[in-house]
């Protein structure tokens, strides 16, 4: 057996950082994988000092990409919004771990893909497009 | 295992005829390959085959005055008759090749669909099709108007038959429905619906991908006017399918690619259309890809279909045992004898990706996801489902292997 199923990665798929919703968010964002139906929704607070205060999931999906959510809210937390601007899906991947094949990276950048519009989108504004 | 039948084939023969399943994988395990509803593996025949054809006797099709040319030709013919006598059709020309039933669902919406829906007419299918048989029709009542209707599925993963009679009107052009359903493996009653469209005045369409490498087909007795199938899923080549259509409705449809092969005669001004099937066969054919897949329909008769289909019978009967003991598993779909070899189901609290992860580290090949049935899973209530298909080289000794395996899934996650 690889290690996709490894202890860290089941023990964030089991027992998330940050899993539900955060009523105060500043911005937020929600997409999904349509090809196995995950879904992940991000609620973030970003100070007034550019940082992500809280970092908060609620989700649905495989092993992976809620792990991957969880693994990516731990993250986050008390980091420069321009920096995670630039945070990479290489970043991500590595931050995950084991070495995923390319379908399963899809699942892996959900939340990265979440948190990256999410960064964008001021909660009561309309997303841009 | 519970006592079963015999089966009717000599499935360690059968086996030696196919590379692939000697294939070993992740360290040394056996590969056990049940994603046979998304395409099935071929044997040496049909591999060697298509070496042959490129070594001795390749040339392009038709027209050519030279020796290849009418040895390419000659077979290209023998294949269509292959296949018009596999599917019991009046005449070979009733015979169109496509690349797979994906174009052959296409082309009768483009052909057939433009000269004879208008606004407000209605096409009706079921909501268990593949994307494949439901997006060409959506495609198809954008351009004219039309509207589409689907027949429900009933909790037992039925066509809800009632319905069916309610749902066709005056206004009803085509029923296009598949014969088994590649998520449920759902056999429908085809002779009634057809029946029943006739009466109506509809035409049908029946997606024969998931039947037609699995069960004798008689384009004849089902009386449909249009099947479409693939030759991957029989052991074919990919890039081949079938469109069989009735020859007085394919001779009144308008060509729907034009180029090459498909003319009779072309001048500045315009062109006259070949007849059938060229008509409706633009450019250079899948020359090789359909001379394959003569050879695979020349293996499966061999074997006999009533055999294979028997033999399925009692893999998925196993399978569905296999599946009832195993708590937390719950199975999608009619109980085996009213389906095909496709068992789709969901572990509780496990995703149907992490289901077939795991499968994969014990060298079980099988497919999670929505199987290009989005709607269907949407009516199941699940957004993924794991699935294992089979087919007549699977053995009973690999079925017995799903239970270990959604055993080790189970211990993989504490909470399951």
């Amino acid at each position: 057996m690889d290690d996709i199923y490894q202890e860290r990665i089941l023990d964030h798929y089991e027992q998330p950082y940050h899993r539900g919703r955060l009523p105060r968010a500043t911005h937020a964002h929600q997409d999904d994988n349509p090809l196995c139906g995950d879904f992940v929704h991000v609620d973030l607070t970003i100070g007034p000092e550019g940082k992500v205060q809280e970092a908060w999931f609620q989700g649905d999906g495989c092993c992976i990409s809620q792990a991957a959510a969880s693994m990516l809210m731990e993250a986050i937390e008390g980091r420069d919004v321009e920096e995670l601007k630039r945070f990479t899906p290489e970043q991500m991947l590595e931050l995950f771990g084991p070495k995923l094949t390319p379908n399963r990276q899809k699942c892996c950048l959900l939340a990265w893909r979440v948190v990256q519009a999410a960064l964008y989108a001021p909660v009561g504004e309309k997303p841009p497009g | 295992m519970n006592a079963q039948p015999p089966s009717p084939l000599d499935v360690d023969a059968i086996r030696r005829d196919f590379p692939i399943l000697a294939t070993r994988v992740h360290g040394n395990l056996p590969l056990i390959y049940f994603d046979n509803a998304a395409t099935t593996q071929r044997p040496r025949q049909v591999i060697q085959s298509l070496v042959e054809v490129y070594e001795r006797h390749y040339a392009n099709v038709h027209r050519g005055i030279h020796w290849l040319s009418e040895q390419s030709t000659d077979l290209y013919s023998e294949a269509r008759e292959k296949v018009r006598a596999f599917i019991n059709a009046r005449h070979a020309e009733e015979v169109i090749f496509t690349r797979g039933t994906t174009e052959s669902i296409n082309l009768v919406a483009r052909s057939w669909g433009d000269a004879h829906v208008g606004a407000g007419d209605e096409l009706l299918l079921t909501e268990m099709e593949h994307h494949s048989n439901l997006v060409p029709w959506q495609q198809l009542a954008a351009r004219t108007g039309a509207v589409v209707r689907f027949v429900p599925v009933t909790d037992d993963g039925l066509l809800n038959l009632d319905a069916l009679e309610r749902l066709l009107t005056e206004r009803t052009k085509i029923v296009a429905l598949t014969a088994a359903s590649n998520v449920l493996g759902t056999y429908v009653p085809l002779p009634e619906i057809v029946r029943k469209a006739h009466q109506a005045g509809a035409k049908v369409l029946v997606d024969g991908a998931q039947s037609v490498p699995h069960a004798a087909t008689d384009v004849q007795a089902m009386e449909a006017d249009f099947l479409a199938f693939s030759g991957h899923k029989l052991m074919g080549p990919t890039g081949i399918g079938v469109l069989y259509g009735r020859r007085e409705l394919l001779e009144t449809m308008p060509p729907f690619l034009g180029g090459g092969s498909m003319i009779r005669r072309v001048t500045l001004d315009g062109y006259e259309s070949a007849d059938l099937p060229a008509r409706l066969e633009a450019g250079t054919p899948p020359i090789v890809e359909a001379i394959g897949l003569g050879v695979a329909i020349d293996y499966l008769r061999r074997v006999g279909l009533d055999k294979i289909h028997e033999h399925e019978r009692l893999l998925t009967t196993a399978a569905h045992a296999v599946l009832a003991s195993v708590s937390g598993a719950r199975v999608f779909g009619p109980l085996p004898e009213h389906k095909a070899g496709i068992i789709s189901f969901t572990l509780s609290g496990i995703h149907a990706h992490d289901v077939a992860q795991i499968f994969d580290r014990q060298g079980i090949a099988v497919r999670a996801g929505h199987h290009c049935a989005m709607p269907l899973h949407k009516r199941l209530g699940v957004a993924a489902t794991a699935r294992a298909s089979f087919y007549f080289y699977n053995t009973p000794a690999e079925i017995d292997q799903l239970g270990p395996a959604l055993e080790k899934v189970k211990s993989t996650f504490r909470r399951a």
